[in-house]
């Protein structure tokens, strides 16, 4: 027998479950419509010419864009992760999670994370373009998405250095270990694999940062850059740039922007299913 | 440290904050031999153990009075050399807890932490600590591969391993085997009545037949208290406290 308390139970979870789907369809398709319609009208545009080749007016390429990116990512990186580990270490090892300055120092953080980026862009700009001197150049630009990157690090890293089991930090101390050998030895390498997806994210923000360059390393689209003082462009940047004079290569542009940072994610993801595999299960 | 490794407590106390967890402790333990530690939980008993090699200083807000002798040392001292005394008392947890590394990084972690780097020697330690915990069969193959694949019983001897391998004088367990089947259970308790031998044992077990299958001495705790401590075999033949009857004979706890 089926009451109809019954009945309006089973219906409120069918229309429910069906908002649901309907909510989630929408989201995946327009999805793949922006992924499908950014590789259908740039893919046919990629060739070796455009995408290693010497930058000319008729056959613009992205020689200069990649090579901007890489200075990016290296200065950046090369910036934030000891900043960003190091920071984390301090917090997840060093302090009482409790006390108000290290929650203090966490709000400061998550602040930092939601900053828009235009906002890094201007301080980048007046800090690091005017005030001390660089002028547009991969080094403002890398200094000023260091400091974006920087809370992504120092969060994931502490989250990953908190997931370390206690009992593994107590087995350290009980062999007569000091704090700074249990670190460097047990927690580090329990953390790593945490640590390195949460830099292959940091990545991905600065692949996919423009707001911030705009202000910071010009758009000089047509020359590789020769050092880190240079000016330049990046891959995110040279889509704003070919947009106008050039759509095609601006779509095969964003069709490259568009598979590098899947990739990144995907690596990501892989690197954190390593991770999550048990080599840190408690006991 | 002293030649000597009896452990000595007078009238020893500790708070957690405003929790008095250890009332007035105390206790002789004799070298080469094992002495048990049991009582209902949250009694003490780990928090004793602890104390004997310093852990509780990892704990915020932990204070500890009275005296406490490893030998002739105080090891409350403000001079004691932590990492050395921990080094010469060794632990093994509740959990088996190697670390996620090779089987013989594991047991050369503590030689590594004191300087012995030489590979002739680690490769020495490593076999004499895993022969002496029982493990070199199993393990003599595998002792490149990650520790996080042996079964839990041999993962618990590792730690045991790990442990010896610091040359400890005294070995402090937490429940060794309350998380073993008993098959690992029985391998660790001929293991202990192998190690007592050479170290000073403390053991806290909840396994009232264990305590009597292993140990020469017993201490029984109640709410922080030691209420009565002797040879094994009279703590649980002939008590002398009525409340030890009561734990032993399962009336409480």
């Amino acid at each position: 027998m089926k009451t109809n308390a019954h009945k309006r139970q089973v219906l409120k979870y069918v229309v429910c479950k069906l908002i649901a789907q309907a909510a989630l369809f929408v989201s995946l398709v327009a999805l793949v419509i922006v992924m499908v319609f950014v590789l259908l009208r740039g893919v046919p545009h990629i060739n070796m010419q455009f995408l290693f080749g010497e930058y000319s007016i008729r056959a613009p390429s992205i020689k200069p864009a990649l090579m901007g990116t890489l200075y990016l990512i290296v200065i950046s990186l090369v910036v934030a992760a000891p900043i960003g580990i190091g920071s984390a270490i301090f917090l997840a090892e060093y302090t009482n999670s409790k006390s108000r300055l290290v929650r203090l120092i966490r709000i400061a953080v998550e602040t930092l994370a939601g900053i828009p980026s235009i906002v890094y862009g201007i301080f980048g700009y007046l800090v690091f373009v005017v005030a001390l001197g660089f002028g547009y150049s991969f080094i403002g630009g890398g200094l000023t998405l260091a400091i974006m990157i920087l809370p992504v690090i120092v969060r994931s890293t502490e989250e990953s250095l908190l997931a370390v089991p206690r009992s593994l930090r107590e087995g350290s101390f009980a062999l007569g270990s000091s704090k700074v050998r249990t670190i460097f030895s047990v927690v580090l390498p329990c953390a790593a694999n945490g640590i390195v997806t949460s830099l292959i994210l940091a990545v991905g923000r600065v692949v996919s940062e423009s707001a911030v360059l705009i202000l910071t390393i010009g758009m000089v689209v047509d020359i590789v850059p020769k050092n880190f003082t240079s000016a330049g462009t990046s891959l995110a940047l040279a889509v704003y740039g070919f947009s106008q004079r050039y759509p095609e290569q601006a779509a095969a542009t964003g069709a490259v922007l568009l598979v590098l940072v899947v990739a990144i994610n995907i690596l990501a993801t892989l690197l954190g299913k390593v991770f999550g595999k048990g080599e840190l299960v408690d006991g | 440290m002293d030649s000597k490794f009896n452990i000595t407590v007078r009238n020893c106390d500790l708070y957690y904050g405003d929790a008095h967890a250890l009332k007035n402790v105390n206790i002789d333990v004799e070298e080469s031999e094992v002495t048990a530690l049991i009582g209902p939980s949250g009694c003490g008993k780990s928090t004793f153990l602890r104390m004997l090699n310093r852990m509780n200083d990892l704990v915020e807000d932990c204070r500890i009075t009275g005296e406490i002798k490893i030998g002739e040392q105080n090891i409350y001292d403000k001079g004691t050399d932590v990492a050395l005394l921990r080094k010469n008392v060794g632990m093994v947890f509740q959990k088996p807890n190697p670390f996620p590394m090779s089987v013989y990084d594991n047991i050369a972690f503590a030689p590594r932490t004191f300087g012995v780097w030489r590979r002739s020697k680690l490769d020495n330690i490593v076999e004499s600590s895993l022969r002496q915990a029982g493990l070199w069969d199993e393990a003599k193959d595998r002792l490149r591969k990650n520790a996080m694949g042996l079964s839990g019983g041999q993962q618990q001897r590792l730690c045991i391993a790990r442990a010896l391998a610091a040359d400890p004088k005294i070995l402090l367990m937490d429940e060794p085997t309350s998380a073993l089947d008993p098959i690992s259970t029985g391998i660790i308790e001929d293991l202990i009545n192998e190690l007592k031998a050479n170290y000073t044992i403390v053991i806290v077990t909840h396994n009232m037949q264990q305590a009597t299958r292993i140990s020469d001495k017993t201490a029984v705790f109640l709410l922080g208290e030691i209420i009565e401590f002797g040879k094994t075999e009279s703590v649980f033949t002939n008590p002398k406290d009525k409340r030890t009857e009561n734990y032993i004979t399962g009336r409480f706890g």
